[in-house]
């Protein structure tokens, strides 16, 4: 190439040279080809996350306490009703006289890893119960919070002016109402109701759970609404949004196939943040003594009932204490690393 | 103070009022539609007809809803949330007075310390930013926000209460609400410190901290004079929402250190079904959490005029 201009000897020229409009050859073409392959953002973002060692640890943990909390129990020899007077509040690893006896004739008799509750409960399946529960709310609350935020949010912003400002003003002032008291409120008042119920259901899942989930679906998805609102308040006035709208798409179609998936990483961060709020809110709530129905453990009243026999016994109190906490910081470190992974503000 | 800061505050103010109406509504409403009544037999005490008619006219129980919902809102705007039902000859006006003192005395120094340190070592791991000092002190709050106050408080009197014995662990007797308060304090401490770390950080890299450096300003002046001032902001706002946790959160510390406060007489009150008094504290420390919250947001906006009003 080089060589044929030179044919030139005037640079001015305005004669056309015909061989600069011959078809590039391959190797030409593929000196135009991106070095980079295109990553899509979110496959971006799942590789920073696992490059984040920490999160990934945390997301393991999680993973692994989910298998035992909801597999385990399925298969385990202990339930978490069944009492046994003579066994109870035994240390870790110790048998019942009538274990003990079948032990003796020759039979094996699986151990009570955490022991015994006062009523000879094995406290090793009551702590993992209590586990699942706790996971359980987390992740439903969580759900909860996605899905009226997202609606909520996205026809706030959407709409914008009028619609925008009443819809927010809500949001203010559901925003201001103590969330704490009012979940005291009602499950003081749920557990009158559920106790006058005879539904199945409603009995099994207690005052405290149905209280955290109405609550969280009342008061808690304003965060989320607010965020959301204010990612497609940006992302409206993006240009494809305008050609999506001239050439006649639906609000609900440019929602759904702009807005939302552009609104990905907030979802995301704001609801892996509101996972451990809710297992809080549970536990304490367990704690004061409104959270599960009776039989049924939960790492809040577990940790309520070992305070008595605490000096004696510290390590009842321990196994639902480390269980709560190792759930809470694992889902808290995740959350950052994923705020850390979504959050384009922070790359590079 | 100008035109617009007191239109604002006006607007806020109003808001306030708002919220703690709604507070009222659905507390009102919510303890009435609880099936039981509080002298039903249901409670487990038997109570003749007649005894229970003359019992629910004495307290209105008689009267039409709304009626009830009117006399009850007039009497909060007195102070005046009706006797109490479990505690016979003391209102719940009393009751709430009698354990506010406790209360307030947790409550007041868990924020003092929660604010005092949380700044503190929030401003010294930035300025270390990435050694050990700042590892050490991302660690330690990474792992207290994700403890629940009960584990906190058991942990705490197991350790300093029962095998140290450095304190009292009755809350009632002297020295007896050291532990409580660094119970309850501990959680924000840790949040305040982070939003602190992070807010310094953010701070510490703009333009005018550079431009204060280049002028030859001392270290110290950079740092306490401009550079904090401005961090400041993201921990006032999140003063409201302490005080919201420090109120419900001494619930949990006062029954563990056995605190005769206003958290300890709340919980009493759900599990003797005594709604009145139920009705009356959480009304309170609804009126309460909202006024610091109008509060905070008044004054950020005073030292920060940034802030767009909106």
């Amino acid at each position: 190439m080089e060589g044929k201009k030179e044919k030139f000897k005037n640079p001015l020229s305005l004669q056309i040279d015909p061989d600069l409009f011959a078809p590039a050859t391959d190797e030409e073409k593929a000196m135009q080809g991106v070095d980079k392959e295109s990553v899509s953002f979110m496959r971006d973002a799942l590789r920073r996350l696992a490059a984040n060692r920490l999160a990934m640890v945390c997301l393991c943990v999680i993973v692994l306490v989910s298998l035992i909390a909801f597999i385990v129990p399925s298969f385990y020899p202990y339930t978490y009703e069944k009492t046994d007077v003579q066994g109870a509040l035994m240390p870790p690893f110790q048998y019942s006289p009538k274990e003990q006896a079948k032990i003796d004739k020759g039979q094996t008799v699986f151990p009570h890893i955490m022991g015994t509750d006062e009523l000879g409960r094995d406290y090793a399946i009551r702590v993992i119960y209590g586990t699942r529960i706790s996971l359980l709310v987390g992740i439903i609350a969580a759900v909860i919070v996605v899905i009226i935020g997202i609606i909520y949010g996205s026809i706030s912003g959407f709409f914008g002016g009028r619609v925008d400002m009443i819809m927010m003003r809500i949001v203010d002032i559901i925003y201001s109402l103590p969330d704490v008291l009012i979940v005291i409120l009602l499950s003081v008042a749920i557990k009158d109701i559920v106790r006058s119920s005879n539904s199945i259901m409603v009995m099994r899942l207690g005052a405290g759970m149905i209280s955290i989930f109405l609550v969280f679906g009342l008061l808690y998805w304003v965060g989320m609404a607010r965020q959301v609102r204010g990612q497609i308040l940006s992302i409206k006035e993006q240009e494809y949004v305008l050609a999506s709208r001239s050439i006649g798409a639906s609000p609900a179609r440019i929602i759904r196939k702009h807005m939302i998936p552009n609104c990905v990483s907030v979802i995301i961060i704001v609801a892996a943040l509101q996972i451990p709020n809710a297992i809080f809110t549970e536990s304490f709530l367990s704690f004061l003594g409104l959270g599960v129905s009776m039989p049924m453990p939960s790492l809040g009243s577990l940790a309520s009932d070992a305070r008595t026999s605490m000096q004696s016994r510290p390590y009842l109190l321990v196994f639902p204490a480390l269980s709560i906490f190792l759930i809470v910081l694992s889902f808290n470190l995740l959350g950052s690393g994923l705020r850390d992974a979504f959050d384009p503000k922070l790359r590079a | 103070m100008n035109a617009k800061l007191a239109k604002y505050m006006f607007k806020r103010l109003g808001m306030a009022l708002l919220t703690i109406f709604l507070v009222i509504v659905i507390t009102f409403f919510t303890m009435h539609a609880i099936p039981a009544n509080p002298f039903s037999s249901s409670t487990g005490r038997a109570i003749s007809e007649d005894i229970l008619k003359a019992m629910e006219a004495k307290y209105g129980f008689d009267q039409p809803v709304h009626i009830q919902f009117v006399r009850y809102l007039g009497g909060v705007l007195r102070f005046d949330f009706g006797p109490s039902i479990s505690v016979t000859g003391s209102t719940v006006y009393d009751l709430i007075k009698g354990g506010i003192s406790y209360s307030a005395r947790i409550g007041f120094s868990g924020a003092a310390i929660a604010i005092i340190l949380g700044i503190f070592l929030g401003v010294i791991a930035a300025l270390n930013r990435g050694r050990w000092i700042d590892k050490t002190v991302q660690v330690i709050t990474t792992a207290l926000v994700s403890m629940p106050s009960f584990v906190m408080a058991t942990l705490l009197l197991l350790v300093f209460g029962k095998y140290l014995r450095w304190f009292n662990t009755i809350g009632s007797q002297a020295g007896g609400l050291v532990l409580p308060t660094v119970a309850l304090s501990l959680y924000p401490m840790a949040y305040i410190t982070r939003l602190e770390r992070s807010s310094m950080l953010d701070v510490l890299g703009q333009d005018y901290i550079r431009t204060a450096r280049a002028k030859g300003l001392p270290e110290y002046k950079v740092v306490f004079k401009h550079a904090l001032k401005n961090a400041l902001s993201p921990v006032i706002t999140y003063a409201g929402p302490m005080m919201a946790y420090l109120l419900t959160g001494s619930m949990v510390v006062e029954s563990i250190f056995l605190v005769p406060g206003l958290g300890q007489r709340f919980i009493k009150s759900m599990s003797s079904f005594d709604y009145m008094m139920t009705m009356g504290v959480t009304i309170f420390l609804a009126i309460i959490i909202v006024l610091l919250n109008f509060l905070c947001d008044i004054l950020n906006k005073v030292m920060d005029p940034r802030i767009d009003l909106g």
